[in-house]
């Protein structure tokens, strides 16, 4: 009977949700250039600016880098620049 | 005066001389306009990200300048005529450009200071291997 009694109670505390529940635990974004004090982005850097890309070589929005819109603009104007010297692509697949 | 920066690639079927003698040209063109080559550096050969008049590298080269604004436009040109250009970039550089210039030149003079040190390092790394191995 004892045994019994404590399978049904570990039955009850392990309660399992499909989708686990979530936390609200928002990250903050932040411009990681005024953060760092970078005030000139370089062109001749295609590493870096690849952090600004999706995988098709696209311009990443302000929304998911959390970039501010001065540095937005410079940051396109930098892969542009890139773009046109051949240090960066135009249209790609899996650049990463 | 303002200060301008350049990019170029030149074609790959050039031989080692002919790229040292279109960049020369470049800069004689510069300073026979009245300006002042600031910086000069040779990239060298390098892959580019999509092919340009059916070519996959390039050599690349960049200056830096102080000059008038009319430069650029003789400058452009120049690269226009000549046929082992295949792409450029001219531009004036703003302020915070212009400090990290500046910054990047004084860096590289440092590095190639310090390229000597390491140089003998490496010698010296071999033979501290070497004698572990006999220890043992």
């Amino acid at each position: 009977m004892q045994g019994g009694n404590t399978t049904m109670a570990q039955a009850q505390s392990e309660i399992r949700y499909l989708t686990p529940l979530s936390v609200d635990t928002k990250k903050k974004k932040y411009c990681r250039f005024k953060r760092s004090g970078i005030k000139y982005i370089d062109y001749k850097d295609p590493e870096f600016l690849k952090k600004f890309l999706n995988e098709q070589g696209k311009i990443l929005p302000r929304r998911i880098t959390g970039t501010s819109l001065k540095f937005q603009r410079r940051v396109a104007r930098a892969v542009k620049r890139a773009r046109h010297l051949a240090l960066l692509p135009y249209v790609t697949d899996l650049m990463k | 005066m303002y200060n301008y920066e350049t990019v170029f690639i030149l074609t790959p079927v050039l031989s080692e001389p002919q790229m040292k003698e279109a960049v020369e040209k470049f800069k004689t063109v510069l300073t026979d306009n009245g300006a002042t080559i600031e910086n000069e550096e040779l990239w060298g050969m390098r892959k580019l990200a999509y092919p340009i008049q059916k070519k996959t590298t390039g050599f690349y080269a960049f200056l830096e300048f102080a000059g008038e604004p009319t430069i650029v436009s003789k400058l452009e040109t120049a690269f226009r005529r000549d046929e082992k250009v295949i792409r450029f970039l001219t531009f004036r550089q703003e302020k915070y450009a212009h400090e990290y210039a500046l910054k990047r030149r004084s860096l590289k003079k440092n590095a190639a200071k310090v390229e000597e040190a390491p140089a003998e390092e490496l010698v010296e790394a071999p033979q501290a291997e070497v004698k572990e191995e006999t220890n043992e």
